[in-house]
């Protein structure tokens, strides 16, 4: 159906929502886009004609950086303040969360599975 | 909140005129500084910092990535070194 930037986007959702299927288009961005292919959001994304399709794809690939390019400029600003050893370069080499969250309990997303660890007091986990 | 731009980076003054004076001249010395909160400038790129982390220096040698940090941030002010032996966690 519609490849756009890479990526095959589900025919059956809105277009509002089926442009966020490519990395870095989220709900703000595809709205602007649509609101300027002058689509309405709620037209289906397999409703869209060869030519609006293309108006988009143009739009996506000229303005927007998506996909595999947008994911190794945020890797380039990790390893970036990884390389430079300042407090959030650590965080990130530990793998726990950057921004000051409190690591005492939760932070699941960050730590991973939980390791339980051996010799613990039978705990109230 | 992020600080309004109209201000410009904060640097603290003295810190500030030691840089300078030390760019005009050409001998380079460590620089001893209790001022975290400083904002690194271009200024400062090349030198040696020995930023104060509460309970000593700690030197940093500033690079052109490090510009628009602070320096606080390249020392440390905890040190955790793992759990104590008897509980002791996997933890990398």
């Amino acid at each position: 159906m519609a490849r756009i930037a890479g990526i095959d986007l589900p025919k059956n959702k809105r277009g509002e929502i089926g442009l966020t299927y490519i990395y870095g288009v989220g709900r703000s961005a595809a709205r602007e886009i649509l609101e300027r292919c002058e689509i309405d959001v709620n037209v289906k994304v397999g409703e869209w004609t060869d030519e609006q399709a293309n108006q988009i794809r143009t739009i996506i690939t000229e303005e927007y950086k998506t996909e595999g390019e947008l994911r190794s400029e945020v890797q380039l600003n990790i390893k970036r303040l990884m390389d430079i050893g300042c407090y959030r370069g650590l965080r990130h080499r530990k793998g726990l969360p950057v921004r000051g969250q409190r690591t005492k309990n939760n932070t699941r997303t960050r730590k991973g599975k939980r390791k339980t660890v051996a010799n613990k007091k039978k705990a109230t986990k | 909140m992020a600080r309004s731009l109209k201000k410009g980076p904060f640097v603290e003054y003295t810190l500030e005129k030691k840089v300078l004076t030390m760019n005009e001249g050409v001998k380079k010395s460590v620089i001893k500084t209790w001022s975290r909160r400083s904002m690194i400038t271009p200024d400062f790129v090349g030198h040696t910092f020995a930023v104060h982390n509460g309970n000593k220096f700690i030197p940093v040698y500033v690079t052109e990535n490090m510009v628009g940090h602070k320096l606080g941030e390249f020392a440390p002010t905890r040190n955790f070194r793992g759990h104590a032996a008897k509980k002791d966690k996997g933890r990398k």
